[in-house]
C-alpha cells in the first residue's frame, strides 16, 4: 500500500522547479508509504545520447573509476554522474548494448534500473525525506515526474521492491494497490523469458506491460489489456517520454486524485499532495473513473 | 466568530476545541483555515455549532458528526459525514469516495459531484448531491433517501435494502436487486422537501425512483447467479 | 464386521469398506446440498484435527533450572494493553479476554453473565456485530467495542463510553468473509437493532464500507482517536490468513493492538466450507505474528493477543510462551456459561443433534438459552450463575498458566520463553519454530511465512 504523486508541467517556466515540488508532494505522503520512495525524472534530451540510470549497494567500490573502465571496454564516450548509491551514465546511442554488456561482465552486481533518452529512475529503502535529500532530487528540474512512496504489503522492503520499476526505454510503473494473481502471472511471464528481482507484485505488473509491449501492443493497449489480465486492486501510474498515465482497476478502492491548471497536470493518492502547487485553489480537481485509461502527453 | 488556522493549529487541538463545544456553548460559528487536505477535520462534534472550513479536505472531514453544521467551502476527500448521526454537512466543491458511508441521520449535500460508492451502507441519512455520483452507491443501503439531480454511475443500489433512491439523470446501470420503481404522491413530497433544505433547483417530478426489487431478501436457488 | 461369505460358498468375501473421503459425513453433505441448493451454515470454528498446542509440551524444571514455590513465590499475570498511544491504556488482571460475540448471536443474559464473569475476573469482554448493549457495558467493567465492516449500531457514543477499539478486518473462521447467510433469517428484535427488515437473509459486507488497504486504515485509525481524544487503545483484529504481513501492517497503520484468530477461532454462522477451509491454525499464526513485531522493534510495545481454540492454562501458557501477551476466548466462555451441556441431551436429539456437535445457533433453538433470542429459552439461564461459572473458569485457568509458570522459574507469565517449550511432531515443531522433542532440530527453517 502506498502513495503515488506525478507532475506534467505545461509551463516550460516551471521545468527548473520539478524535482522541488514533486519532493514536497512525495514527502506529504510519506504517511502512506514510509518504508521506501522512489522517483523518475524526465529530464533534458541530449540528442543522440542514452541515459542509464544505474544503482550499487556498495558504490564507492563499485562506481570507482566506473566511468573510464567502461569507457575502456566498450570503446566509446561516456560520462558519469554518480548520486549517492546511483549514477547516471550519458552514452551514445550506438554503443549502449556494448555498455550493458561490460557494465554486467564489470560489475555483475550493479543494477540496471532505467534506459532512456531522458528518463531516471532513483528509489531506496528509507523515509522519502531521506531519499530525496540523498539524491538531491529538490534540485532536479525536467518536463515530467512520478513518484512514489511505498508501504510493502507482502514482499520485503528492498531498494529492488521499491518503485518505479521500469518497463522499456522512457517507460516506468508506480502502483498503489495489492494484486492477487502476479504469482502465476510470474510464472508465466518467467517462461515467456522475463527476469525478476523480487517478489513484489508491482515488479509482475511492469513485467506484463513491458511483455505486451514487446509483443505488439503500444502502452495504452497494454493498459487495457492489463484491466483484464491482472486481478485485484489497483491505480497504476505509468511515466513514459512525452508524460504519463493513469488507470484504476473495475473496483477502483484505491484513491486517485487528479489537478489540472493552465501550468500542469498533477496526480495524488492524497488531496494533500497537491496542496503547496501554484494555483491549486482554481485548479479543476477530479477523479479518474475506473477502468479507463488516460494518457497526458506533450 | 472563532477563527482556528490550521497553519499554526494541529489537528488535535482543532478537533478539541470544536468537540468541547456542547450544548449550552455560546461559541456557536467558528472557521477554519488553511485546512490544506487535511484528513478527520471537525470529525465527532457533538454540540449545535456551525463550522466553516475554507478550503479542501482529506478523508473522514465531519466523522461521526451530531448536531453540528459543517459547511466545505470546498472539496471533501473519502468517507467525508462517515457515520453522521445528525446535523447537517455540506460541501461547495465535490466528495471523493464513500461520502456518507453508513450515515444514520441527519442531511449531506454535495453541490459538485460525488465520486464512487456514495451512501454505501447508509442508514437513515440524506443525501442530496446536485451533480453526478459514481459507480457502486447506495451499495447496500439500508435506509435514507439519496437523492441525484445529475447522472448515477455503475451497479446503482446494488444489493440494495430500503433506502429510497432518486435520480434525475441517467443511470449507467443498476446493480442486483434494485429496479426502478413508481413514484407516489409520498414520494414526491420527501423529495420535494430534500430538494429545498439542499438548495437544489429542481423539480420533484423530474426524477425517477429506485428501489429494492426485494428478489434477494430471501435465498431462492433460481436466484443464485445474482449472488 | 462379519466376515461374509458369498451365497454360502465359504469363499471369504472383502469387508465393506467406506472410502475415507467419502465419509458418511461427507455424503450427508452432498445429500443435504442435493435436496436443498444452498450450502451449509453453521456456528462455531474448525472441527476437522489440526496441528494445535496439544502438540506442544513445556520442559519445566530441571538441574539446570529451578521452579518456583507456589503462593508465596508470586508469579504475576498482569497484562497492560494499549501503551503505544492510547492515553487510557487497559491494564487487566489475566492475560485472558473474553473475544468479540454479538448480541444477536447471543441473548442478553449471556452477554451480561461475560461481563459479570469478566469483570470478577478483572479482564475485559468485547462486542459484536449489532453493537453495544447496556447489558454489555452495564456488567462489564472494561469493553473492547468492535468496528466492523457492518457498522450496525455504531455510534460515537459508544465509541467514546467504550474502553477500547477493536477494528475487525477479519476473524478465524472466516478470514475475507462477511459472507451472504442465505436462508438464514434475522430475528425481529435483531433486525430492528440493525435497522433492517424483518425476516430476511442475513447479508454482511466483507469489506469495510469506508476504507480498504492498510495506508487507508492508517488514516481510519486517525479518525477513531482524533473523535475519542486519544484515549482509547486501537486494536487490529485479523484472521489467520498471512500473519507475519498482516502484523506488519497492522504496526504500520498505527494499531496499539494485534488480534490473531486462527482458524479454530467460532463464529456465530457461517459457511461450513469457509470455516474448514480458509485460515491457518492458530498454532501457525503465533510465531509468523511475533517475528514481524520483532522484526519491527514493536514485540511488547505493540501487544499481541491470539485467540482460536484456547481452551485451558497450558494453552494459554503455549501462546504466551511463543510470544503473545495475551489470548482471547470464545467457544471455551460458551461451554463454561452453559452451551453443549449434556443436560440438554434430550432436546438435542430433537434437533438432530448431539451435546457437543450443536452448532446451528444461527436458528435460535439453543436448548442452553445462551444463543437464542427466544424468551422461554433464555429464562433457563441465569446471568449470575453464569457470570460466577465463567469467573471460575477463568481463574483455574490462570491459575493452571501459573502453575505451569512457575514449573518453569517464572515471575511473571510473560517471562515464558519458546525455549521453554518442546514440540511433540514435526508439524507442530515447524508451525511453532519449536524444536521436536529429543532434538534441537526445527523443520521448515528457511522461510517465516
Amino acid at each position: 500500500m502506498c502513495g503515488i504523486v506525478g507532475l506534467f508541467l505545461k509551463d516550460k517556466s516551471l521545468e527548473p522547479r520539478l524535482g522541488s515540488m514533486l519532493t514536497d508532494m512525495l514527502i506529504t505522503m510519506t504517511d502512506r508509504g514510509p518504508d521506501s520512495a522512489g522517483i523518475a525524472i524526465y529530464g533534458t534530451d541530449n540528442d543522440g545520447i542514452t541515459k542509464l540510470t544505474i544503482q550499487s549497494n556498495n558504490p564507492e567500490v563499485d562506481f570507482d573509476q566506473l566511468d573510464k573502465t567502461l569507457s575502456r571496454a566498450a570503446n566509446t564516450q561516456l560520462s558519469m554522474r554518480v548520486k549517492d548509491t546511483h549514477a547516471v551514465l550519458e552514452v551514445p546511442d550506438e554503443r549502449v548494448d556494448e555498455v550493458r554488456t561490460a557494465l554486467t561482465e564489470l560489475r555483475p552486481d550493479v543494477r540496471v534500473m532505467s534506459t532512456g533518452d531522458i528518463m531516471e529512475i532513483y528509489k531506496e529503502v528509507g523515509l522519502p525525506k531521506d531519499v530525496a535529500e540523498r539524491f538531491a532530487l529538490t534540485g532536479m528540474g525536467g518536463s515530467h515526474g512520478i513518484g512514489h512512496t511505498r508501504m510493502a504489503t507482502e514482499s520485503a522492503v528492498t531498494t529492488m521492491g521499491a518503485h518505479p520499476f521500469s518497463t522499456g526505454p522512457d517507460q516506468c510503473l508506480v502502483h498503489n494497490g495489492s494484486l492477487s494473481n502476479h504469482n502465476n502471472l510470474r510464472r508465466k511471464l518467467k517462461r515467456d523469458g522475463m527476469a525478476f528481482e523480487t517478489d513484489n507484485d508491482t515488479e509482475v505488473a511492469a513485467a506484463y506491460l513491458t511483455h505486451k509491449m514487446k509483443n505488439g501492443c503500444n502502452l495504452g493497449e497494454a493498459l487495457e489489456s492489463s484491466l483484464d489480465d491482472l486481478d485485484g486492486f489497483f491505480t497504476f501510474v505509468v511515466g513514459t517520454k512525452d508524460g504519463f498515465g493513469v488507470v484504476r482497476d473495475p473496483i477502483a478502492c484505491k484513491p486517485a486524485v487528479m489537478a489540472e491548471t493552465g501550468q500542469y497536470v498533477a496526480f495524488g493518492s492524497e488531496y494533500r499532495a497537491l496542496v503547496n502547487l501554484p494555483g491549486i485553489e482554481q485548479a479543476r480537481v477530479w477523479e479518474p473513473e475506473p477502468a479507463t485509461v488516460y494518457f497526458w502527453e506533450h | 466568530m472563532q477563527t482556528i488556522d490550521m497553519a499554526s493549529t494541529p489537528l488535535r487541538e482543532v478537533n478539541s476545541t470544536l468537540q468541547a463545544q456542547k450544548q449550552d456553548t455560546n461559541q456557536k460559528v467558528w472557521e477554519i483555515v488553511n485546512p490544506r487536505g487535511s484528513h478527520a477535520i471537525a470529525c465527532g462534534l457533538d454540540g449545535p455549532i456551525e463550522v466553516t472550513v475554507r478550503g479542501s479536505t482529506g478523508y473522514y472531514s465531519a466523522g461521526m458528526n451530531k448536531q453540528a453544521h459543517v459547511h466545505i467551502v470546498g472539496s471533501a476527500g473519502p468517507g467525508v459525514a462517515e457515520n453522521m448521526m445528525s446535523g447537517t454537512v455540506v460541501i461547495d466543491g465535490d466528495a471523493s469516495q464513500y461520502a456518507g458511508a453508513t450515515g444514520n441521520g441527519g442531511l449531506l449535500v454535495i453541490k459538485g459531484n460525488a465520486s464512487s460508492r456514495c451512501g454505501i451502507s447508509m442508514k437513515g441519512i440524506d443525501i442530496v448531491v446536485h451533480g453526478n455520483i459514481g459507480h457502486m452507491s447506495a451499495f447496500m443501503a439500508q435506509s435514507g433517501n439519496l437523492v441525484v439531480l445529475g447522472d448515477a454511475g455503475d451497479a446503482l443500489g446494488d444489493s440494495l435494502y430500503e433506502a429510497r433512491l432518486f435520480v434525475r439523470g441517467k443511470v449507467r446501470s443498476l446493480g442486483a436487486d434494485c429496479i426502478e420503481k413508481e413514484m407516489r404522491p409520498e414520494h414526491l413530497e420527501i423529495l420535494a422537501d430534500l430538494l429545498e433544505r439542499a438548495g437544489a433547483d429542481a423539480k420533484p417530478v423530474e426524477f425517477k425512483r429506485y428501489g429494492s426489487a426485494r428478489k434477494l431478501y430471501n435465498f431462492n436457488i433460481d436466484n443464485a447467479s445474482a449472488y | 464386521m462379519k466376515e461374509m461369505t458369498k451365497g454360502g460358498s465359504g469363499i471369504p468375501r472383502t469387508v465393506p469398506r467406506k472410502p475415507d473421503i467419502f465419509s458418511d459425513h461427507v455424503n450427508a453433505e452432498i445429500r443435504r446440498a442435493a435436496a436443498t441448493g444452498i450450502y451449509d451454515i453453521r456456528g462455531g470454528g474448525t472441527k476437522r484435527k489440526v496441528p494445535h498446542l496439544d502438540d506442544l509440551l513445556f520442559l519445566g524444571a530441571s538441574i539446570s533450572r529451578y521452579p518456583l514455590e507456589g503462593y508465596r513465590e508470586k508469579c504475576e499475570t498482569t497484562v497492560v494493553l494499549g501503551t503505544r498511544f492510547a492515553k487510557k491504556p487497559i491494564k487487566l488482571d489475566i492475560p485472558i479476554t473474553i473475544a468479540g460475540m454479538s448480541f444477536g448471536a447471543l441473548s442478553g443474559p449471556a452477554k451480561e453473565a461475560l461481563g459479570r464473569g469478566a469483570t470478577a475476573a478483572g479482564t475485559s469482554t468485547t462486542t459484536g456485530d449489532g453493537g453495544m448493549t447496556e447489558e454489555e457495558r452495564g456488567h462489564s467493567e472494561k469493553l473492547v467495542y468492535q468496528y466492523l465492516p457492518s457498522r450496525y449500531g455504531m455510534n460515537p457514543d459508544d465509541l467514546r463510553r467504550c474502553d477500547a477499539i477493536e477494528v475487525v478486518v477479519g476473524q478465524g473462521a472466516k478470514p475475507g468473509g462477511g459472507g451472504m447467510l442465505l436462508g438464514q433469517k434475522i430475528s425481529d428484535r435483531v433486525a430492528e437493532m440493525r435497522n433492517l427488515p424483518k425476516g430476511i437473509d442475513q447479508r454482511s459486507a466483507c469489506r469495510h464500507p469506508d476504507w480498504t488497504g492498510p495506508d487507508d486504515l492508517e488514516i481510519k485509525i486517525l479518525e477513531l482517536r482524533e473523535i475519542t481524544n486519544w484515549e482509547k487503545p486501537i486494536y487490529v483484529k485479523v484472521g489467520g490468513a498471512r500473519p507475519y504481513f498482516d502484523t506488519t501492517l497492522a504496526v504500520k497503520a498505527g494499531a496499539d493492538v494485534v488480534v490473531l484468530d486462527g482458524m479454530q477461532g467460532g463464529t456465530a454462522a457461517t459457511q461450513d466450507v469457509f470455516i474448514e477451509h480458509v485460515g491457518q491454525p492458530t498454532l501457525a499464526c503465533i510465531r509468523p505474528a511475533v517475528q514481524a513485531l520483532q522484526d519491527l522493534d514493536m514485540h511488547r510495545e505493540v501487544q499481541l493477543i491470539v485467540s482460536g481454540g484456547i481452551r485451558s492454562g497450558a494453552d494459554v501458557a503455549k501462546v504466551l510462551a511463543l510470544g503473545a501477551d495475551a489470548v482471547s476466548i470464545g467457544t471455551a466462555a460458551l461451554i463454561a456459561l452453559g452451551d453443549n451441556d449434556p443436560r440438554w441431551e434430550a432436546e438435542y436429539n430433537e434437533l438432530g443433534t448431539t451435546a457437543g456437535a450443536y452448532d446451528d445457533w444461527h436458528e435460535g433453538r439453543d436448548p442452553a438459552g445462551i444463543t437464542t433470542q427466544d424468551p422461554d429459552l433464555m429464562a433457563r439461564f441465569d446471568p449470575i450463575v453464569g457470570g460466577r461459572r465463567l469467573s471460575n473458569y477463568l481463574k483455574v485457568m490462570t491459575l493452571e498458566a501459573q502453575t505451569i509458570a512457575r514449573a518453569c522459574g517464572k515471575n511473571h507469565v510473560h517471562n515464558l520463553e519458546p525455549e521453554d517449550l518442546c514440540a511433540l511432531t514435526v508439524e507442530a515443531s515447524a508451525m511453532s519454530g519449536v524444536p521436536l522433542a529429543g532434538t534441537s532440530w526445527v523443520p521448515g527453517r528457511d522461510g517465516v511465512y
